[in-house]
This record gives C-alpha cells, structure tokens and sequence, in this order.
C-alpha cells in the first residue's frame, strides 16, 4: 500500500473521531460567528468602510479560530501515548502531518462555508462580483497557515503549555500570509482586481514553501 | 573537564578590546562625525541603531546554522551557541526597535510606519521570543534543544519571506511617509564612525557569546554532577 | 530472531545505555528487569524501531533495521503500559483502523477473532472512553496482535491491572509462546514473566549486568540475585 492510501486511512480516523465528538468544529464554527456578530454590532460603519475593514476582520477571525481548531489538533494523539502507537506503524511519519493538514484544511472550508456568508449578512454587504476569486484566495489563504499551523501545532503540542504556545509561534510566522490573503480579498470587494494576481503569486509561493519545510523537519519534532 | 576549553587571557583581552572600542564608537559617533544637515543630532543615533542591526540579524544567523548543525550531529555545544546567540540577538533587536522610533519621531513625525525593515525587524524579534518561550517550556534537555532547533530553521527561513512580503505590500501603495527607505549616503566623516561601531559591536557580540556559553557549560556541568550523586 | 549489539543511546548529554548485546532466538521469551532508569523502556523503543541507537547494530530476522524499516516494523508488536488507543473510537474502529495501517489482509475476520480472544466481543461497538483499564489493556493487547507479528514486545503490561485482566493478559502470554512468537517482557513484578522465561536479563545503568535462565530458579532465590546485582552495580 502505498503513501497516499495511509494518509486515507490515517484521515479516515480523524474524521471517525471527530464526528464522534464534534469538539474542534463547533468550537472554532461558534468562535467564528461569535466574531461576525461581535463586530457586526461593534462596527456599525458605512459601506465604503466596511469595505476597507471587513477584508481583515475575515482573515484575523479565520486565522484564530484555526488556532482554536489547531490547538486540539494533536491532543488525541497525546491521550494514551496514541503518537507511539501511529510511529509502530509501517508508514513515513510525514503521513501523520498530511492526514492532520487535509483534516484541519476540512474543519476550516466547513468554517469557512458557514461563518463567510455570516460577515456579508452581518455587516450587510453584498456579496462581490467575482465570487470565483473569492474563493480561490480563501482557499490558498488557508492552505497556506494551515500547513505551517498544522506543523507548528505538532510542535507545542509536545509542550507543557501548547494552547498559549501556537499562537505566539504561530501569528508571526502567518504575517506574509495575511497580508497577501487580506489585499487579495480587499481588491476583490472594491472591484479593483488590477493589483491582486502579485499577490496570489505570493500566497502560491508562501503555500509551497511552508508546505515544503514540514517535510523536511516533521521527522524532528517525532523523535523519541 | 572545563579547563581545556577556558581562555581566561583571550576573554581578558576580549574584553578590553571591546571596551575600548565601544569608547571609540562612542567618541566618533557622538563628537567626530559631522552633524547632518537636515536631520541634525538626532542622526547620531544612526550609528548604533545600524550597527545593532547588523549584529542582530547576525546573530540570528548563527541561530540558524548552529540549529542546523545540532539536528544534523546531535551535539549539544550546537545547541548551547544556538541559544545564546538567539538571547544575544534579541537584546540587540530590542536597542534596533528602541533606537527606531526615537530617531523616526523628529525625522518622520512619527514614532513606527509599516516600513519594510521596521516591521520585519519587529516580527523578527517576535520570532526568536516565540524561540526563548520554547525553550523555557520544555524540561528535558534532549527536547528542547531539537524542537527549538526545528524552530529556529523555520523562523530564520521566514524572515525573507515576511521582508519581501510587505516590501510589495508597501511599495503598491502610496508611501505613508517619505525617506524610509534613503541609502546609506554617509559623509566622509561619518564613515569611520559607523564602521568602528559596527566593530565594536561585533566585538560585543563576541564577548556576550564566550561568557554566556561558559555560563551555560557550567551549567551542564552542574546539572550532569548533580546527576551522578 | 533478534540480534543486537553493542547498542548505545545519549539522550543530551546523558548516556542512557551503554552498549547491550543481545541476543534472541525465534520462539524465546525474554525477561528483563531493572531498576527504574535503568534504561529498560529505552532498549525496548530501540527494539521497536520507535527509536534510533546512537551507534551499535540491530538485526532483526537477519535483516539490519537501519535498512529495512517498514519491513521489519510489520514483525513487531508492542505493548506498553499505555494503551496506544483512540479514547474517541469504538472497540472495533481502533483494531480496523490499526489493522489498515498495517496492511491486515481479510481484516474484519481478524478483527472479530481478536475481540473474541481478548473477550471484548460484547463491547466492540463502544468507545474506548467508556471503557475500564483492564478493558483498555485488553483490547490493547489485541492492537499489539492485529497484524499477527512474530515478536512482541512489552514495557511493564501488568501497570495498573486487576487481578481478571492480568488473568487474560497471562493466558495470552501463554498462548503466544506455545504458538512460537519471540517474547520480550519488561516488568518489575517477580511474580510475572519468570514461570515462562527461557532467558532472563538484568538492566542496570544501561548495562546488561547478569542474564541466565530462570528455570531451576525459586522466585525467592531470584529476588536475593537481582538485589545483589542492582546493589553491585
């Protein structure tokens, strides 16, 4: 069997456990729209602003409730010494971080599906022309903070203080990142697309390399 | 064990060397050097807010190759070079964002501006905080050397990458604030002043790196006869 | 079966083991005892290819392990005083999900034969959560066999065990060296483990310091050895 057929099994569980519990989904799916209503009664701006502000607000929420969501991410694998158990098995290590990256990439495209259509109906904004782009840099924004997260979320979790630890690892090492994903999704509210696909470049370049440094380093963060 | 590697008579030079270079720094940077025409004295700073850059980013080099060299040997004397020089580096960015914005303030009316450099500087020493949190979370010695050592690859990797980012990101815009970015046009008398004071600093950086990787090895030391007892 | 030699680990600056030679025929049953930092669960992590030795040479069936990884991984089982399972999944959701990744032919078969050896048939369907210790220590014991391995390896199984489930645990190490695997066991407990050793091994600061066969050996004679051995150390 292959590499990619592990990953499938390797996912297969996570979504067995997480459907079980639903722990991760329904704290960063309520996190996220704690925020759109939070701000939706904050912010009682005019259009015009809310189409300079809302582009970040998006992204900050999204980046923390992936933190939220990332925080469990290996909790279960912490439980029972269950990490030992996955490192028995006859497979490269790096399928235990793809399996958690496809999974966290799931939670947030459900989070994602749910909280984006709340911010347009909170602020009262209508929803962009070119839908398509919209969702294209949701897509490569959150890939790319949640290949580096999902590794980083693997290294403090091996730590005493995990949950105040991603965060502080995380935030600055996402900051290329949001900046990207925040000018892509401001020009795609204001219509002005002119200046976006530099920064799409980007966001694809940053996607490749923060996937392509967990590969090389994941093996690390599991010695024993 | 220790004796071998100890040098008190090079630390003892080190150290006066560094001491009377800092005072020659200080000399040319503060009383030699020419006044700037339109900035004036507050220029002055100029000198060792440079020069602490410089050495910062240094620093932070050495983090990441000595990082490197640890997970590639699992020596831990890689480890212990790699955590001092992140500590040394974060005390040298600490005086770069310090002296940043006394000088921004009369030049550029401002205290920060999300200028390239300012704000990579800025999630740089973020960085290696998130570094040093790492460490001090982490008990077992084994642990906390590879998994700050995965870190400190990863975050020196990202340090570009966050500079090219907001470099695009800010020259798109229209500049907020003008002159962040002027090259370094030094005047004749100006030039011996920086150089001496990167020199010292260098030389600072040097003394700062024996004495607290001895510290450290004292440490070990402790911890390894407290062990046997 | 399994040969090693002259196996070291630092962990830091601190050297765990210091060189172990072992070595075990197919079909053996190995003890080894020591006190704690011995370096005991260390040997065993190595064994399990958990972990890499910092010099020295293990072969497994002949084979070099630095050089056969995934294969030889597919001949160990381990089973540690903790369980290795998902609290979130049932019963039968763990054993499949262990057998997948090993590659378990005709697994659902073998997953109902090992719920039924291990007793827990009644309980496939519920989550581990719910479960009790020496519950969890059985289906444990079933994680450690779903792929059938030749060697199984366990670190103190007897931790926190009733008297019913250590009753099961006993009668499956009974089964399995009647039926040929190559046993190592890790315990503290004399009164476990030395009835059915062929060989056992005494650790102390990562030294082998005595080994013999234990049969002929009254349990009480073997308490005075190994005293002798960890105070002589």
């Amino acid at each position: 069997m292959n590499f990619a057929s592990k990953v499938q099994v390797l996912l297969w569980k996570e979504v067995k456990s997480e459907l079980r519990t639903k722990e991760m989904l329904s704290a960063m799916l309520v996190f996220a729209l704690l925020v759109a209503v939070s701000f939706g009664f904050a912010l009682e701006i005019a259009r015009d602003e809310v189409t300079k502000i809302l582009p970040g607000v998006i992204w900050v929420t999204l980046t923390f409730a992936g933190i939220l969501g990332l925080n469990r991410s290996f909790v279960a694998e912490r439980q029972n010494d269950c990490i030992y158990g996955l490192m028995l098995c006859p497979v490269d290590r790096s399928a235990i971080y793809v399996a958690k990256t496809l999974m966290n990439l799931l939670l947030m495209a459900i989070v994602e599906l749910i909280a984006i259509p709340m911010f347009f109906i909170m602020f009262n904004y209508p929803l962009p022309a070119s839908l398509g782009m919209l969702i294209l840099v949701l897509f490569l924004g959150t890939y790319s903070f949640m290949v580096i997260g999902t590794f980083l979320s693997a290294l403090a979790a091996s730590t005493r203080i995990s949950e105040i630890l991603l965060p502080i690892l995380m935030i600055p090492m996402i900051v290329p990142v949001l900046i990207c994903a925040v000018q892509v999704t401001g020009g795609i509210f204001s219509g002005d697309l002119s200046g976006i696909s530099l920064y799409l470049k980007l966001l694809i370049t940053f996607g490749a390399i923060y996937s392509g440094l967990p590969f090389i380093l994941f093996d690390y963060l599991l010695e024993v | 064990m220790a004796k071998n590697r100890e040098n008190p008579g090079l630390d003892r030079l080190l150290a006066w060397l560094t001491f009377f270079s800092l005072l020659a720094a200080l000399y040319l940077a503060l009383v030699y050097a020419p006044t700037e025409k339109t900035m004036g004295d507050v220029q002055r700073i100029f000198y060792f807010h440079v020069a602490s850059a410089w050495i910062g980013m240094f620093a932070f080099l050495v983090v990441f190759v000595a990082s490197i060299a640890y997970l590639a040997s699992k020596d831990t004397k890689w480890d212990i070079y790699a955590y001092t020089s992140a500590e040394i580096g974060v005390i040298f960015t600490t005086v770069v964002l310090v002296t940043g914005p006394i000088w921004a303030y009369p030049i550029w009316h401002t205290w920060w501006s999300w200028d390239p450099r300012l704000t990579t500087t800025l999630i740089m020493w973020f960085l290696y905080l998130a570094y040093g949190k790492i460490r001090s979370s982490l008990g077992e010695e084994e642990k906390r050397a590879r998994l700050a050592a995965v870190f400190g690859i990863i975050s020196f990797v990202d340090v570009p990458i966050v500079f090219m980012s907001i470099r695009w990101w800010k020259t798109l815009h229209p500049a907020p604030v003008v002159g962040g970015s002027q090259g370094l046009a030094l005047a004749g008398g100006m030039i011996p002043a920086f150089f001496v004071s990167l020199f010292a600093f260098t030389l600072l950086y040097l003394f700062f790196m024996r004495r607290s990787v001895r510290i450290e090895r004292m440490r070990a030391e402790v911890r390894a006869i407290k062990e046997n007892l | 079966m399994i040969v090693a030699k002259g196996l070291t680990k630092q962990i830091g600056s601190k050297r765990i083991l210091k060189g172990i030679d072992l070595e075990i025929e197919a079909g053996d049953f190995v003890t080894c005892f020591g006190p704690n930092g011995a370096g005991k669960s260390t040997t065993l992590k190595i064994l399990a290819l958990l972990s890499k030795a910092s010099s020295g040479q293990l072969f497994i069936d002949g084979m070099d392990v630095s050089k056969h990884g995934d294969e030889l991984r597919k001949k160990v089982g381990v089973i540690s005083h903790n369980t290795f399972l998902y609290d979130n999944l049932t019963a039968q959701e763990n054993l499949v999900f262990y057998g997948k990744m090993y590659e378990v032919p005709h697994l659902e078969k073998r997953v109902e034969e090992l719920l039924e050896d291990v007793g827990l048939t009644y309980a496939a369907a519920d989550t581990v959560r719910t479960f009790s210790r020496g519950m969890q220590q059985r289906l444990a014991i079933a994680r450690s066999l779903v792929h059938d391995p030749p060697i199984l390896l366990m670190d103190e199984p007897y931790t926190g065990l009733d008297e019913m489930a250590k009753g099961i645990l006993n009668s499956v190490l009974k089964q399995l060296s009647l039926s040929k695997h190559t046993v190592f066991l890790i315990t503290h407990d004399f009164d476990q483990g030395l009835e059915q050793s062929d060989q056992t091994v005494i650790l102390v600061g990562g030294r082998i310091v005595h080994r013999c066969d234990p049969k002929g050996i009254g349990r009480e004679e073997f308490r005075q050895l190994y005293l002798k051995c960890v105070e002589g150390a």
